[in-house]
């Protein structure tokens, strides 16, 4: 019984990893004003990348920077097509998701029956031994804790920082901001590269960590979730984190009541369902003062800004 | 012959370089389509819903048309568009390959079953053939296979080879074809071993690498010793590999994708079925019907077994698929219970095709969330 709740548990944590990494860029540009909707195409760019990358030697460290700079390249062309020359978010996202997954589907045609061996995970020293919770949490993947790294360094650097503080002021008022001398293009273009190196990350975590293969359309739609999570958390990281591995948790949880001979009157379908469901309902439940959402959503999100207006 | 076309329109062209540039380009392009028409090799083309990537259903249809461009070469020229909606989209391009001249057209998806019969009617010249669908028409064929006989003998295997009698099955979606193959498992390897049981995980997605994984991964933690799947990606195959888990695949021969783990798969073979097709409009003689085949007619075969599977399992396994072969061994034989351990076959009668095709119940044996 502890086994199989220290597998819950593990199987938890690596579900909901990519949608962290994925949703912590995503919640960076979106503070910084920018709707980005192409997660779900740099995601599955930076997939193909890091698969190719690592097929060919390069290790898993190299393959999740080359997975990180091509999805950040993606990233600013975003940018430059909303930021330099004011094209709508919202169609030019919507643009560079399916563009991303038509392209990483081209580019790794000939990757698609390769399959590369599995990272090690990684035991930490004397955590990796506590009973149930060790073997859930503390006997990862590097990239797990890289996730968790990650997560701190955001809410360090959105809430204890003064660029943090800056980046949220050019999200809130970019006219304010550029007023008192900052550059308010220059850090949303820096906000939407490090959203593109976040998806780039999520999607090598898939290709490389998670599922060591490359297939069209493997990301399958997790880089739409990870959108949907950063609206639902009400752009709060620590939520987005609850968040992201609540769905993980129901996701895992529902294939081991399945398995585990439990015979619920409910049809497998609406199983299935239930990870979108809980996280949801959850969420909003927990987010739902008009208030504190007013308190923590970009005001400017998704207007472009022109400097010498 | 196709040489000599070749030398007959080079002398075309040079006597149609003598005269003026644009008149050259003119004639030529409507004279080339005129000695092409003298023996044109008959265009037959494929229309796949999927990638065809590397293993899986559209996989097996791309391996068959190559075989076909070349063993049927000068004969029939081939052509294909891949990963192609089912609807609309599909209907578009049935309604391309017609205007292009293709004069046979392979559609091998249920989805494409109306869109096909809709071009149909207005091209009575061409013939049509629908992969498991099941209307027909003048010019439309359909075709399936009984993928059925091959996962009974995957059963058959895991009931001699899973030492605690408890194999994992990684399931898309509770449909009739898809439960065929779930309950013929099954009731193989209750064939062996009477008391074995198969745990199912339904991931609700043909295809979800991560998802298929994850769902494997739990049957592991679950204690199975066996694992097996119907979605498309090659997910359970890898997870296998790495847990050490031996694995029966489907669609394709996954050994590459299993090396140490992978002991068989049920292998859909086209090539055969579809030479015989075209050699029947090619002669003039095809006729639309409604074609099922199985092991004996070859649309599905056994991948080579795995070096590690004993001799004896070996001939064991080899006697039930002559029987299946030869009609004494039907999988779906009673009687047959189900879940509720109601009686769904009687002793001595057998589901016939009708019953098969509207399959909703799962079979004794079966651990498992049941259709709805």
């Amino acid at each position: 019984m502890e086994n199989l709740i220290a597998s819950v548990l593990a199987a938890t944590i690596v579900a909901g990893t990519p949608l962290i990494l994925v949703a912590m860029g995503e919640l960076v540009t979106e503070k910084a004003g920018v709707l980005n909707l192409g997660a779900e195409g740099m995601m599955s760019i930076g997939a193909v990348t890091a698969f190719g990358v690592a097929l060919a030697g390069g290790g898993p460290a190299l393959a999740v920077v080359a997975a990180m700079a091509a999805a950040c390249l993606m990233a600013l062309v975003f940018g430059f097509l909303t930021l330099t020359m004011m094209a709508n978010q919202v169609a030019s996202g919507l643009a560079l998701a399916l563009f991303g997954v038509g392209l990483a589907a081209f580019a790794g045609k000939p990757f698609e029956s390769a399959t590369l061996p599995m990272v090690a995970p990684l035991r930490l020293p004397l955590l990796a031994d506590i009973p149930v919770l060790g073997p859930a949490l503390f006997r990862q993947q590097a990239m797990v804790y890289l996730s968790w790294l990650i997560v701190a360094a955001v809410l360090v650097f959105l809430y204890r920082s003064r660029w943090g503080l800056v980046l949220r002021a050019v999200g809130e008022s970019p006219t304010s901001a550029h007023a008192v001398g900052y550059r308010v293009i220059a850090l949303r273009y820096a906000a939407v590269a490090f959203g593109g190196a976040m998806a780039g990350l999520g999607g090598a975590f898939i290709s490389v960590f998670h599922t060591p293969l490359w297939a069209e359309g493997m990301v399958a739609g997790r880089g739409w979730i990870a959108l949907a999570l950063v609206v639902f958390a009400t752009w709060r990281p620590l939520r987005v984190v609850l968040g992201a591995y609540l769905f993980g948790g129901v996701m895992i949880a529902q294939l081991f009541v399945q398995g585990s001979g439990l015979r619920l009157d409910v049809p497998s379908q609406l199983m299935s369902s239930l990870p979108y469901v809980a996280t949801i309902v959850v969420l909003v439940l927990i987010s739902r003062n008009a208030h504190t959402i007013r308190l923590h959503s970009p005001a400017s999100l998704g207007q472009p800004f022109r400097p010498d207006a | 012959m196709s040489h000599d076309l070749r030398t007959k329109y080079s002398r075309i062209k040079w006597r149609l370089a003598a005269r003026a540039a644009v008149k050259v380009l003119v004639l030529g392009l409507a004279m080339s389509a005129e000695a092409a028409e003298a023996a044109e090799p008959m265009k037959t083309c494929f229309l796949y819903s999927n990638p065809i990537g590397e293993s899986g259903w559209t996989y097996q249809h791309e391996l068959a048309r190559r075989a076909l461009a070349t063993s049927m070469a000068g004969r029939i020229t081939t052509k294909y568009v891949e990963n192609v909606a089912e609807g609309p989209d599909a209907e578009r391009v049935i309604r391309n390959f017609v205007q292009e001249g293709c004069k046979l057209v392979f559609t091998p998806s249920f989805g494409f079953m109306e869109p096909t019969l809709k071009v149909a009617r207005q091209a009575p010249g061409v013939t049509f053939m629908n992969g498991t669908g099941y209307k027909t028409a003048p010019n439309v064929g359909a075709y399936n296979a009984r993928y059925y006989e091959g996962r009974y003998l995957e059963g058959v295997l895991a009931g001699h080879l899973s030492k605690k009698g408890l194999a994992g099955y990684v399931s898309a979606f509770p449909i009739p074809e898809v439960l065929q193959g779930l309950n013929a498992f099954t009731l193989g390897m209750r064939s062996v071993n009477p008391n074995a049981q198969v745990k199912l995980i339904w991931v609700n997605a043909w295809y979800d690498p991560g998802k298929e994984r994850e769902a494997a991964n739990t049957l592991a933690t679950l204690g199975v010793d066996l694992l097996t799947y119907d979605t498309s990606s090659v997910a359970v195959v890898t997870a296998g590999e790495e847990k050490g888990i031996p694995t029966v695949g489907y669609y394709s021969d996954m050994a590459r994708f299993g090396p140490k783990t992978n002991l068989t798969s049920v292998v859909q073979t086209w090539t055969g079925f579809y030479t015989r097709v075209i050699e029947d409009v090619l002669a003039g003689r095809w006729k639309s019907a409604h074609t099922v085949g199985g092991l004996r007619e070859g649309m599905i075969r056994m991948a080579p077994l795995h070096a590690s599977v004993p001799p004896d399992v070996r001939e064991k396994l080899a006697a039930a698929e002559k029987d299946i072969v030869e009609g004494r061994l039907q999988p779906f034989a009673g009687p047959i219970l189900d879940q509720a351990g109601r009686q769904r076959v009687a002793p001595g009668q057998v589901l016939r095709a009708a019953e098969l095709d509207k399959m909703n119940y799962l079979v004794n044996g079966v651990d498992g969330t049941p259709p709805k």
